[in-house]
């Protein structure tokens, strides 16, 4: 998740002086705020993916002073016309159909809050713009740039400058020899040209979502910006254009806007109009278990930086453009869970009688442990997702029916095990230096496909280790825990398996039903694991044998 | 050091008794005690250790026959058949006959001549001028120090120390002789009574064998427990406090299909937590059936409404490991519709991570769900709290939190005692309506869940989350149950 610092200083600013340092960090959490790291400059919080707002300290001060009581109800937001406009050539409908764009003028950034900006506009890529894929936010200095604007598309051979570079590239050679050209080209794909927003002279502002260019480089003398997002989602797009024009607005900027002029339509935007939802009183407390009345219900709402009023039996609620978090009503019942605090809900016990009790299977797996720690063994825990040289190649196993999930990070844990065999003679090699004998065993689900399902049960398996072990004494184990845990009788008879010394192998039948094999482990695995100590082992699938 | 000599083992017992009659070898106080070998060696580490015994390691020479002393015994010695030779042939012979009729070789017959004479056995006649006749001199030719000797030793390994004066001369003799008698050392220990030992000597005789205790301060023989896995033993715990709150406990597939893992919990299908470098896919494989046509279609229009993208109706059959049992208790929910119950499960949940001290690719998951006409937000927190109590954990707080399928949201802070800091625990929240409706659940539902592993960890004092999946003998056979 996100995570952003914020300097005490910048923030107390914001805030208000009134205000400690120490009541700040305590009410963070209390806006969902969790703190990683406090030094005695700044905090470091991370925030929830569906709050972009917060990415900014200006948007923490926003709710931390609804929080206070300082400034409440929806926060204040101007803006006033311009005749700054961009013409978008039906051209970029293929490639990256909407652009939409505010222009923020006398304002004055210094270090700290352009390095902000930039995490802000870094965090809406990565979240809500889902690597750049939904929207790109490219910021300019408005001073340089010839109005109006055209958003179109050009060959892969075309030529600018961009940022951080002093001579012209092709696109082409950006998306193949850049950082951002190798990280989000894909975006681009299959393309055969490529967006490109220029000025009245034809000057490149921006290559989106890929780069802007070194012309309209933001710097702290930069008075005035204009921004712009590209989008393939027009929705996502208004969400972070309203999340910058309030963040800018709060930053001290004016907030001017931008005709958009596409063929068939012209917008203006930022669009920061209201969002109105309508909020039941009795659906709220009978969710949060309060009983708040209508005023005592707004001031919460107005503490959570929302204006809401009585309508009736509801209360309409006014939720600025920028709160893209609030999609359905239930939203508006944490609002006001915060704004009442929650620190102050005490809890309660619901009032139900009823009879717990464990599940039937996972009850006979309990009693299987109990019986096999009765019989002296000692519990192990391995991973369902294994490697695939120990669960086959080093157990003599064929590989052909394997349950491999894509793209693993470690080569340990590229299936789904179909025995929990390999893993206990891996357990083995892993204590050849504690003292035997050792007699383990592990209770756990395995795994096969089956056509175009996959099948999964309990297996119950059992490994022996010592100088002297043998079929006789894995037997012994398997009749004992067969007989105190089901009260069944077992047979053994002569089997073939890969793993099991030819001879020594059998298959376990109970009732005349297969549930298992028992056996002595092939030397040439003992070799492979390199154990010192011949191995007997039995397996069995508990919920077949529960069939019986 | 005092010793009271009641907590005398009773081997120890025998050995000092033995050791009252002098200096002997393990062997032979094995013959004497009536004890095997291992019991004695135990004994005699004991007394060392009580400093009652000397241990002294010696050089011991034992003589045994050779070749020709083997031949000996059967045969007889050469002088032995010099005289009986002479024996029946007459009493007075000359030497070349004599050598005829005894076959033996030069070197034999006139060792046999010189011993026999010294044996006195025989003599030459004096002054016969036949200084080649020999004469028997004695009719009773008595058995020679040597044959004694030789006897003896045939039937076992002598020491040296043990032989007599007329022995050692028999020894002396018969060295001479190549390949007669062999000598071979050994190296062996030897057992007295030191000064300390001698001193309870008299004590320990008295003290009758009922009286006899044991040594109770010794250590006794390690031998291990069979146990269920520590790390099942928090399952167990979290399962017990779930079926003393009322809850009923549900099983679910590992493997699921991304419907039931993310499109029925309101995820939109961009949304990164979908994506392979966080979840596992599992390759080449697709779900055919799904869920029933009424349920995806719900699902589908609250996408579309909620989220605004047009939903895929590919995009969820591929099968995934889940990545929360939330899969199970919301398809539990789709089939049983329940108006009001309380149900938990524990099981695996996987993330595809590389795994360090603090993350593993697969862990267990508690989850509790209530579903109720009249529960709330406060009753959430009031099902944690009594969770965590009966944890042992007293004091807990919430804070507002955020996951994509519950609203609102809570996440619980827990004050660890011995660590001395608030560490954050479950999670919580009650069903978002898009999650409940679709599936047809009218009354809201609380969740809450989290992983167990950090539990074991901070009961166990554990730093290391792989350490709990490492299956160290050492460590399960030491781990206690109740920390």
């Amino acid at each position: 998740m996100p995570v952003i610092t914020l300097y005490y200083n910048h923030l107390l600013s914001l805030v208000g002086k009134r205000k400690s340092v120490k009541e700040i960090l305590q009410t963070l959490p209390y806006i969902a705020l969790d703190i990683e790291e406090q030094t005695k400059d700044y905090v470091k919080v991370e925030y929830n993916p569906n709050r972009p707002d917060f990415s900014t300290d200006y948007g923490i001060a926003r709710a931390l002073k609804g929080i206070f009581g300082i400034e409440i109800g929806s926060p204040k937001f101007q803006c006033t016309g311009t005749n700054v406009s961009i013409k978008v050539d039906p051209s970029v409908k293929k490639v990256r159909p909407y652009i939409i764009s505010l222009v923020a003028v006398n304002g004055k950034l210094d270090d700290e809050e352009i390095r902000q900006m930039i995490a802000m506009q870094e965090d809406i890529h990565e979240g809500i713009g889902r690597k750049r894929k939904k929207i790109s936010i490219g910021i300019h200095n408005y001073d340089v740039i010839k109005f109006p604007l055209l958003y179109t598309t050009e060959n892969p051979n075309f030529k600018f400058i961009p940022l951080n570079s002093n001579t012209s590239v092709s696109m082409k050679e950006i998306l193949e020899s850049t950082d951002v050209g190798k990280q989000y080209g894909r975006i681009l794909d299959g393309q055969k040209k490529y967006p490109v927003i220029k000025d009245r002279d034809s000057n490149v502002l921006s290559f989106p979502p890929i780069i802007n260019s070194e012309l309209t480089r933001v710097t702290k003398n930069t008075k005035n910006l204009f921004i712009d997002i590209t989008a393939t989602d027009l929705k996502v797009a208004e969400d972070a254009l309203a999340i910058m024009a309030i963040t800018l607005f709060d930053a001290k900027f004016k907030i001017q806007t931008v005709k958009i002029n596409y063929k068939n339509k012209n917008i203006e935007t930022p669009n920061m109009k209201d969002n109105i939802k309508n909020l039941r009183i009795d659906y709220v407390n009978k969710l949060l278990g309060l009983n708040l009345d209508t005023n005592e219900m707004i001031k919460c709402l107005a503490r959570s930086r929302i204006s809401a009023s009585k309508d009736k039996n509801i209360i309409k609620c006014r939720i600025p453009r920028y709160r893209i978090d609030v999609m359905h009503e239930v939203d508006l019942v944490e609002d006001v869970a915060i704004g009442y605090g929650i620190h102050k809900m005490t809890a309660t016990y619901p009032q139900s009688s009823s009879v717990g009790a464990r599940d039937t299977l996972m009850s006979i797996l309990d009693n299987s442990r109990d019986v096999l720690s009765g019989l002296g063994m000692i519990e192990v825990m391995n991973f369902s997702l294994v490697g695939k040289e120990v669960q086959y190649n080093m157990m003599n196993k064929n590989d052909d029916n394997i349950l491999a999930v894509e793209h693993t990070k470690s080569i340990e844990h590229e299936v789904l095990r179909d025995s929990l065999l390999p893993s206990l003679i891996l357990t083995l090699s892993t204590n050849i230096h504690e003292s035997y004998p050792q007699r383990i065993f592990e209770i756990n689900k395995v795994f096969t496909a089956d056509r175009s399902n996959i099948k999964e049960y309990f297996s119950i398996a059992v490994a022996i280790a010592h100088k002297d072990t043998d079929y006789t004494e894995v037997k012994s184990y398997l009749q004992a825990m067969l007989k105190y845990l089901l009260n069944v009788d077992v047979d053994t008879v002569t089997g073939i398996n890969p793993m099991l010394t030819d001879g020594k192998s059998a298959e376990i039948i109970v009732n005349d039903k297969s549930i298992g094999i028992i056996g002595e482990v092939k030397q040439n695995i003992i070799n492979n694991f390199k154990l010192r100590v011949p191995v007997s082992v039995f397996e069995i699938n508990i919920s077949d044998a529960l069939k019986i | 050091m005092t010793l009271d000599v009641k907590t005398l083992h009773e081997i120890e017992r025998k050995l000092i008794k033995a050791l009252t009659n002098g200096k002997f070898t393990l062997n032979v106080l094995t013959q004497q005690t009536g004890l095997n070998i291992d019991q004695v060696r135990r004994g005699i580490e004991w007394l060392k250790y009580k400093n009652l015994i000397n241990v002294n390691e010696k050089t011991i020479k034992f003589l045994s026959l050779g070749i020709e002393g083997i031949k000996a015994i059967e045969k007889d010695l050469p002088e032995r058949i010099l005289v009986n030779v002479l024996n029946s042939l007459g009493e007075v012979q000359s030497i070349p006959n004599l050598k005829l009729a005894c076959k033996l070789s030069d070197d034999e017959f006139n060792a046999a001549i010189s011993n026999a004479m010294l044996n006195r056995w025989i003599s030459r006649i004096p002054n016969s001028g036949l200084s080649n006749t020999l004469i028997r001199t004695s009719q009773q030719t008595r058995e020679s120090k040597e044959e004694i000797f030789l006897k003896k030793i045939s039937l076992s390994s002598v020491s040296y120390d043990s032989l007599s004066d007329e022995e050692i001369k028999a020894y002396q003799s018969l060295r001479k002789r190549p390949n007669y008698i062999e000598k071979k050392e050994t190296k062996n220990i030897e057992i007295e009574l030191s000064q300390h030992g001698l001193g309870i000597v008299e004590e320990v005789n008295k003290q009758s064998e009922t009286e006899r205790t044991i040594d109770v301060m010794a250590p006794a023989p390690i031998i291990f427990a069979g146990r269920k896995n520590p790390l099942q033993d928090i399952i167990d715990e979290a399962r017990e406090i779930f079926v003393g709150l009322g809850f009923q406990e549900i099983e679910g597939p590992l493997v699921q299909n991304s419907f039931w893992n993310f499109d029925a919990l309101f995820t939109p299908q961009d949304h990164p937590a979908r994506e392979m470098q966080d979840t596992f896919y599992i390759a080449k494989m697709q779900a055919s059936r799904v869920a029933d046509k009424k349920i995806l279609n719900n699902v589908s229009n609250i996408h579309k409404k909620g989220w605004g993208y047009k939903w895929n109706i590919n995009d969820i059959r591929r099968f995934v490991l889940r990545t929360h049992t939330t899969s199970v208790t919301i398809r539990y929910l789709a089939d049983n519709k329940p108006t009001e119950t309380k149900i938990f499960s524990v099981g695996r949940v996987f993330r595809n991570e590389k795994l360090t001290y603090k993350h593993l690719a697969e862990f267990y998951q508690v989850e509790g769900i209530v579903v109720g006409k009249n529960v709330t937000l406060r009753d959430l927190m009031g099902l944690q709290t009594e969770f965590y109590y009966k944890m042992g954990l007293k004091k807990i707080k919430f804070w507002p939190s955020f996951f994509p399928y519950t609203e609102p949201s809570l996440q619980s802070m827990v004050y660890h005692e011995k660590l001395g800091k608030w560490i954050e625990l479950f999670g919580m929240g009650i069903f978002r309506p898009e999650v409940t409706i679709p599936i047809g659940i009218k009354n809201p539902v609380l969740a809450w869940g989290g992983g167990l592993e950090r539990i074991a960890l901070l009961k166990y004092e554990l730093d290391d989350v792989r350490e709990l999946y490492n299956n160290k003998l050492s460590w399960l056979r030491s781990v206690p149950k109740c920390q």
